[in-house]
């Protein structure tokens, strides 16, 4: 394995830095459709009693090992100590997607040893790397059991409805993430005679809103998807993809990126592409991480608290 | 065999020095000189679209940090595996046409390979 502490080259390193997204860790609150910044993450949480709380891990791209991360299974693995170190130990968690990084079983194999350390229950949905397999077999198989389609499912912890959706198969040419018209009934159908108090958490790898075309991160279809949302006043979507934190509130639609445990990337427009962003060794885990949300009963409110490897 | 010849040939001509050598063994400078390579570079084919004639292998090499892979619109060729860094997939057209790709990852990236027909060297 890579160790840490590469050098590849100065002046390029130097350019990326001057690229580097500067998201720091905030709490969120989201009161009236309003955020408010609470405070930097180290000052976080008074957690309370009646509350859930479940976390986000994203994109950890097991098997990457270029120079913007060579060692990304070392940085999942701080993920996970952070995970189980956090003051209140969350309810489950959630991973959306690109656990692998070429889809080979050993990757899979490698990303599940690390993640079971957290004794959680684990809900997936997939990444665009997690199909590379010729049949893509592997993710369906090891994730997918009881789950619709190509992978997509709900769930209810109290009382707050999750749905996990795929948006990383069957992409068109030109185009952006990808629902398709059978998930789309699917979802229609499921929230259909749900009260319109039930909170609403939905999960999936692109974003499903359009952070930035040019780059293909959004959703095509995710139009489609929202309309069935409209009639709930408390709905979150939590992405990945991105590999950085980004947040819009539209109406009671609360959209939120996490981090990803393996390697950054530039904000939208700020590089040539999207591709790996390469940034001095000591930056690198400020700009990974994790995400845990927590529901406060009884209030129409959440909190998500994005926790970098290191601030 | 013929197709690894034209590839040497090619490889050659690149070369200034190998000048004399082209002149003497080569008929059809023209088509012989045509790139039949694509770089996928920055989420980026390069050339976007790339012209050959019939008979052509293209190759196209993944010189990003992170896999692509190349998919044909219509489903005109079997999709690629997925090109990790420095990856190449190759394809020979047989057909004349124009014939579409997307990045199946990274689907907003597209290329057009146009395969023209073969004339005979006799025509040139």
């Amino acid at each position: 394995m890579s160790a840490f502490g590469r050098d590849d080259g100065v002046s390029r390193r130097k350019v990326l830095e001057c690229m580097t997204w500067a998201g720091t860790g905030v709490l969120w609150t989201i009161s009236g459709g309003v955020p408010h910044a609470l405070g930097l993450i180290d000052q976080a949480v008074a957690q309370e009693a009646d509350s859930l709380t479940f976390l986000q891990i994203s994109d950890s791209h097991i098997g990457f090992d270029k120079p913007a991360n060579p060692n990304a299974l070392g940085t999942l693995e701080e993920a996970v100590a952070r995970i189980n170190t956090l003051p209140k130990r969350p309810a489950f968690m959630i991973h959306t997607g690109d656990i692998s990084h070429l889809s080979l079983a050993s990757q899979f194999d490698d990303a599940d040893r690390i993640i079971s350390k957290t004794r959680l229950d684990v809900h997936y949905v997939p990444g665009e790397h997690d199909f590379l397999d010729p049949e893509q077999k592997f993710y369906r198989e090891r994730y997918g059991r009881g789950t619709k389609g190509a992978g997509w499912y709900s769930f209810d912890v109290s009382g707050v409805h999750f749905v996990g959706l795929v948006n990383v198969l069957d992409l068109k040419a030109g185009g952006l993430g990808f629902l398709g018209a059978e998930q789309l009934a699917w979802l229609e159908d499921d929230l259909r005679g749900r009260s319109a108090s039930t909170p609403i958490v939905v999960f999936a790898h692109i974003p499903l809103w359009t952070v930035y075309s040019e780059w293909g991160w959004g959703t095509d279809d995710s139009a489609q998807a929202l309309s069935y949302l409209k009639r709930f006043g408390s709905v979150t979507v939590l992405n990945g993809h991105i590999h950085q934190v980004m947040q819009k509130v539209e109406g009671n639609v609360t959209f939120h990126t996490a981090r990803s445990t393996a390697f950054p990337q530039p904000a939208p427009g700020a590089a040539a592409s999207p591709g790996p962003m390469k940034v001095a060794d000591d930056k690198l885990r400020s700009l990974l991480g994790i995400a845990d949300v927590t529901f406060k009963q009884g209030e129409q409110r959440l909190a998500i608290v994005d926790t970098p490897l290191q601030a | 065999m013929s197709t690894t010849f034209r590839a040497m040939i090619v490889a050659a001509a690149l070369g200034a020095a190998a000048a004399p050598l082209l002149a003497a063994v080569a008929p059809t400078p023209q088509a012989q000189n045509a790139p039949t390579a694509v770089s996928i570079d920055n989420f980026t084919f390069t050339p976007q679209t790339l012209t050959v004639k019939a008979g052509t292998t293209v190759t196209w090499a993944n010189k990003d940090d992170i896999p692509h892979g190349i998919a044909w619109m219509k489903n005109a060729f079997t999709k690629s595996k997925a090109l990790d860094t420095d990856d190449t997939y190759a394809l020979t057209f047989t057909t004349p046409g124009s014939y579409q790709y997307f990045c199946y990852l990274h689907p907003h990236m597209t290329g057009t390979v146009v395969v023209e027909a073969a004339t005979g060297d006799a025509a040139q």
